[in-house]
C-alpha cells in the first residue's frame, strides 16, 4: 500500500480527477457537492427521499407490509410477510450493536433463541407453566438484556476481533446447551434441584403457547403479523430518535474511533454495554414472538446459518442504516422463500444474472453481444456434444414450462450427472476468479462460457439443493461480492476517513 | 486416584491438542501479520481432511493401495497441504486483497461469507454424510504402553511428533530465512516494510499458503486419528484453533503452539474428570476463554498492545 498520507500533497493527474480520493481533505470538503450533482434516476430518487419527513418515510416503507395481508394467503403471509418482518426486527437489534456501536457481536442470534426458549419455559405444555404473555414477554426481555450486559462485559477488554470470536463461541456454546439440557443422564445435575428438562434437547421445546395478552390470545397468522409489524414500526421510530439523541451520537463516535471517543471523555464501556443490552433485548423480545408462531423452539432455528442471514440484511441495508434493514429483510427473506420451488427458482437464477450484465456492463452493446453470443454458444454446444456423446444429451430440465422446454434444447443435461457437475461446479468457481482478473472484451468474450457453464452447473447441481446449500452458498459469495464493491453495505454511506 | 483414565486423557488431550495447534498457527500468523481474523480458516482446514480422504480412494482405497502404507500416508499430506495452499493464496487474492484498506468489519464479514460457501459448497457435492479414513490397517496400529496405566498407540505418536516437526519447521522458517524476515518486518509495519523492498503482497500470499498447508495437514491428521470427516466439521475446529491462538497470545508462534496443547487438554480432561463433561466439553473451553481474558487479554505469551494515535 501506498500510504494516502503520500498521495495528500501531490495533485491530481489528469486522469484522476473524478475519482473519489479518500483520505483527501477536499474531497470531504466537496461531500454536498457531489451529493447534490448526482444526476439520473438515483440522484432524483435520493432527494426525493430525502425531502420527505421521516413519518412519511416510516409509512412508505411500511404501508405496503400492513396492506400486504389483504391479498396474501395464509401460507404466503407466513413464510413472506411474517417472517420477513421478524428478520427485520431482528436486524434492527443487531444494526444497534454493529451499525450504530460497531461492535461486533457473532452470538447475536443466541439472545433470540435465549427469548424463545425462556418463554417456553414460562408458558408451554411442555415445561407446565402458562404465564400470561404480559408478563412473560418482559421477564424474557429483561432477562435477555441481562444476559447482553454479561457477553458485553467482555467487550470492556477487548477489541473487534477478540470479541466476534468470544461472541461467536457464546453462541456455540448456547447452541450445544439447548441441544444437550434434557435432564438426560449426560445432563448437568444442577444444584438443588437436580436433574431438569429445560429445553427438550435436540427435539425441540414444544407445545408453547400462544401469545394471550390479559386473556386476549393470538391465534392467527394475520394476527402475529400485525404485532409484529406495530412492534417493528415503534421500534424504528424509537431508533429514529436514539439516533439523533446524545446516545446515539455518542454510539456512531465509538464505532468510528473508541480512542477518540474515550480522550473526548464518552463512558465507552457504558455506552458499548448499553447497546449490547439494546441489542439482547431486542432479539430476546423476536425470540418470544418467533417460539409463540412456531410454538416451539428448535436448537436448529438458532444456528449459524440464522446469523449469517441476518448480517447480510443488516449490510445490504447498509450498516446503520434504520430504513435499510427493511428493504434488506425483504430482499434476503423474499429472494431464498422464491428459490424453495425449482421453477421460482430458475426464473430468479436467469433473472438475476440477467439483471446483473445489464447493469454492470457499459456500454449497451456488451451485454446483448454477451447474450447472444452464450444462446449462439450454448447451441453450438449442444449439437457437438449430442453428436459426441449422446449421454450428455438425455436427461431432461425439471419443469418450468415454455422456458424449461426452451432451455432443454439449450443446456446440456447428462444422465448420472453427478459426478461431472461436481468438477464443473469446481472449475465455475476457478472461472468466475479468473473472470475477475481480466480486462475489457476479454472478460466480455470470457463471460461467454462462464455463463454456460454457470447454467449447466445450475441445472445439474445447484436446482437440486435451492433450499438448503444452494441458498447459503449465494448468500456467502453475495457477502463477498457486495464487501468488495461497497465495503459499507448497498445502501450505507461510506465513511470518510481522514488521514 | 485412577491412573489410567489420567493417562489417557492425558495422550488424547496431546493429540487433539497437536491438530489444535495446527490450525491455531495458521490463524496467529495471518492475524499478525494482516491484524484479519480469517474466519474461513476452519474450512480449509475441512477442505484439507477431504483432498486426503480423496486421494487416499485415488490411491485405491484404504485397504488396497498401489503404494505401502508410510509412502500413501505422506502422499496424502503433501497433496492435500498443497492443494489447502493454493487455497488459501486465491481465498486471500480475491475476498482480502481488496479490502486492505476498508474499514476493520468489511474484510471480517467477507470472512465470513467465505466460510459460509466453502462450507455449503462441500456440503453441496459432497454431501453431510460421514466419509471413514478407515487408515488403521494401512498404517497398522500398534499400542505400546509403558507400566500399568500408560497406553500410547503409534499413530498417537506420529500424530503428535508430525506436528512437533512442521511447529519446528514453520519455526526455523520464520526466524532463519529471509522470507521470514520479510514477514516479520511486514506484520510489524507493513508500510515501512513496502518502502524497503519487501514485495508485501507476495509476503502475505506466502503466509496464507504456509498457514493453510499447515490447517491441512491438522485435518489430514484428524482423519488418521479419528477415522471419520465430515462437511461441517471445520466450524467447530476453526472456533478452537483460534481459541488456541487467543489463549496463546494472538501473533505468537509459541503461543499458538502452547495455546493449543492447552486446549486440547481442556477438552481431554472435561470430558474425563467434569460433570456433564462429554457433552458439555467445549462449553467448558470456552470458560477456559473468558477466565483467560480477564486475566490476561493479550494471551499467555502475548504482549499488550500500544496503540499510538
Amino acid at each position: 500500500m501506498v500510504g494516502p498520507n503520500l498521495e495528500g500533497g501531490v495533485p491530481p493527474g489528469p486522469g484522476v480527477v473524478d475519482q473519489p480520493r479518500v483520505g483527501v481533505d477536499e474531497w470531504v470538503a466537496n461531500v454536498d457537492e457531489r451529493r447534490e450533482a448526482q444526476k439520473g434516476l438515483t440522484g432524483l430518487v435520493r432527494r426525493a427521499w430525502e425531502g420527505v419527513p421521516p413519518a412519511g418515510r416510516l409509512v412508505i416503507l411500511l404501508g405496503p407490509f400492513a396492506i400486504f395481508p389483504f391479498f396474501a394467503n395464509e401460507g404466503n403471509l407466513y413464510r413472506y410477510g411474517l417472517i420477513t418482518v421478524v428478520y427485520a426486527l431482528l436486524a434492527l437489534g443487531l444494526n444497534v450493536v454493529v451499525g450504530f456501536a460497531g461492535l461486533l457481536d457473532l452470538g447475536y442470534v443466541a439472545f433470540f433463541g435465549f427469548g424463545a426458549y425462556l418463554y417456553g419455559i414460562m408458558a408451554s405444555g411442555h415445561s407446565g407453566h402458562h404465564l400470561q404473555a404480559e408478563i412473560a414477554i418482559p421477564i424474557a426481555v429483561v432477562a435477555a438484556a441481562l444476559v447482553g450486559l454479561l457477553l458485553g462485559l467482555t467487550s470492556w477488554r477487548l477489541l473487534g476481533d477478540y470479541l466476534a470470536i468470544v461472541t461467536l463461541f457464546f453462541l456455540q456454546a448456547f447452541v450445544i446447551f439447548v441441544n444437550n439440557a434434557n435432564g438426560g443422564p449426560s445432563d448437568f445435575s444442577y444444584p438443588f434441584v437436580g436433574r431438569v428438562d429445560l429445553t427438550g434437547g435436540a427435539n425441540g421445546l414444544d407445545q408453547i403457547d400462544p401469545l394471550n395478552f390479559f386473556g386476549y390470545h393470538i391465534t392467527t397468522t394475520k394476527g402475529y403479523y400485525f404485532y409484529t409489524l406495530i412492534s417493528l414500526a415503534l421500534l424504528m421510530t424509537m431508533l429514529y430518535f436514539v439516533n439523533k439523541s446524545r446516545t446515539g451520537r455518542a454510539w456512531r463516535a465509538l464505532r468510528e474511533d473508541p480512542l477518540a471517543a474515550e480522550v473526548m471523555t464518552m463512558p465507552v464501556n457504558r455506552l458499548k454495554l448499553l447497546a449490547f443490552m439494546f441489542g439482547a433485548g431486542t432479539a430476546g423480545f423476536t425470540g418470544t414472538i418467533f417460539g409463540a408462531v412456531q410454538s416451539g423452539a428448535f436448537p436448529g432455528d438458532y444456528d449459524v446459518g440464522l446469523l449469517i442471514t441476518i448480517y447480510a440484511i443488516v449490510i445490504l441495508g447498509g450498516l446503520g442504516s434504520i430504513g435499510g434493514v427493511v428493504i434488506g429483510a425483504l430482499v434476503v427473506n423474499g429472494a431464498p422463500e422464491l428459490l424453495r420451488s425449482s421453477s421460482n427458482a430458475r426464473f430468479l437464477f436467469y433473472g438475476v444474472l440477467l439483471l446483473a450484465l445489464l447493469v454492470a456492463m457499459r456500454p449497451w452493446y456488451r451485454p446483448v453481444v454477451v447474450l447472444l453470443g452464450t444462446i449462439a454458444f450454448g447451441a453450438v454446444v449442444r449439437v457437438v456434444v449430442a453428436a459426441a456423446w449422446p449421454r450428455g444429451t438425455a436427461g431432461h430440465v425439471q419443469g418450468g414450462g415454455a422456458f424449461g422446454r426452451a432451455l432443454d434444447h439449450w443446456v446440456l443435461i447428462p444422465t448420472h450427472v453427478d459426478r461431472i457437475a461436481g468438477w464443473a461446479y469446481f472449475v465455475l468457481i476457478l472461472a468466475a476468479l479468473v473472470l475477475t482478473l481480466v480486462r475489457g472484451w476479454w472478460r466480455t468474450i470470457a463471460l461467454i462460457p462462464t455463463l454456460y457453464l454457470a447454467s449447466f452447473v445450475w441445472e445439474n447441481k445447484l436446482v437440486e439443493q435451492v433450499s438448503g446449500a444452494t441458498r447459503l452458498i449465494l448468500l456467502g459469495a453475495l457477502l463477498v461480492v457486495i464487501m468488495n464493491v461497497r465495503p459499507a453495505g448497498i445502501f450505507g454511506t461510506s465513511r470518510v476517513e481522514i488521514v | 486416584m485412577n491412573w489410567s483414565l489420567f493417562f489417557g486423557e492425558l495422550v488424547s488431550g496431546l493429540t487433539l491438542g497437536s491438530i489444535y495447534a495446527l490450525i491455531a498457527l495458521g490463524y496467529t500468523m495471518v492475524y499478525g501479520i494482516l491484524k484479519l481474523l480469517n474466519f474461513a480458516h476452519g474450512d480449509v482446514y475441512m477442505v484439507g481432511a477431504f483432498i486426503g480422504f480423496f486421494v487416499l480412494q485415488w490411491l485405491g482405497g484404504p485397504l488396497t493401495t498401489a503404494v505401502t502404507g508410510w509412502l500413501a500416508i505422506a502422499i496424502m499430506f503433501v497433496v492435500a497441504m498443497l492443494g489447502c495452499g493454493a487455497l488459501g493464496v486465491g481465498i486471500e487474492i480475491f475476498a482480502y486483497r481488496p479490502l486492505r484498506n476498508a474499514p476493520r468489519i468489511a474484510p471480517l464479514i467477507s470472512a465470513l461469507g467465505v466460510s459460509i460457501f466453502l462450507q455449503n459448497s462441500a456440503l453441496l457435492l459432497w454431501g453431510p454424510q460421514f466419509r471413514s479414513y478407515d487408515t488403521f490397517d494401512l498404517i497398522g496400529v500398534k499400542s505400546y504402553h509403558i507400566g500399568r496405566n500408560f497406553f500410547i498407540s503409534n499413530i498417537q505418536i506420529f500424530t503428535i511428533a508430525a506436528s512437533f516437526g512442521l511447529m519446528a519447521v514453520l519455526t526455523w522458517l520464520v526466524a532463519r530465512t529471509r522470507t521470514g524476515k520479510a514477514m516479520r518486518a511486514t506484520s510489524f509495519d507493513r508500510e515501512a516494510a513496502e518502502m524497503m523492498g519487501i514485495r508485501v503482497d507476495r509476503v502475505i500470499s506466502f503466509t496464507f499458503f504456509v498457514g493453510s498447508a499447515l490447517a491441512a495437514a491438522g485435518g489430514v491428521m484428524f482423519g488418521i486419528v479419528f477415522g471419520q470427516i465430515f462437511s461441517l466439521m471445520g466450524f467447530t475446529a476453526g472456533l478452537k484453533g483460534f481459541t488456541a491462538a487467543v489463549v496463546g497470545g494472538i501473533g505468537s508462534i509459541p503461543g499458538a503452539m502452547l495455546g493449543g496443547f492447552l486446549i486440547g487438554l481442556t477438552e481431554a480432561f472435561a470430558t474425563g474428570y467434569l460433570p456433564g463433561g462429554s457433552t458439555y466439553a467445549n462449553l467448558y473451553v470456552f470458560a477456559l476463554l473468558i477466565a483467560m481474558f480477564l486475566v490476561r487479554p493479550s494471551g499467555l505469551l502475548g504482549s499488550p498492545v500500544i496503540q499510538k494515535v
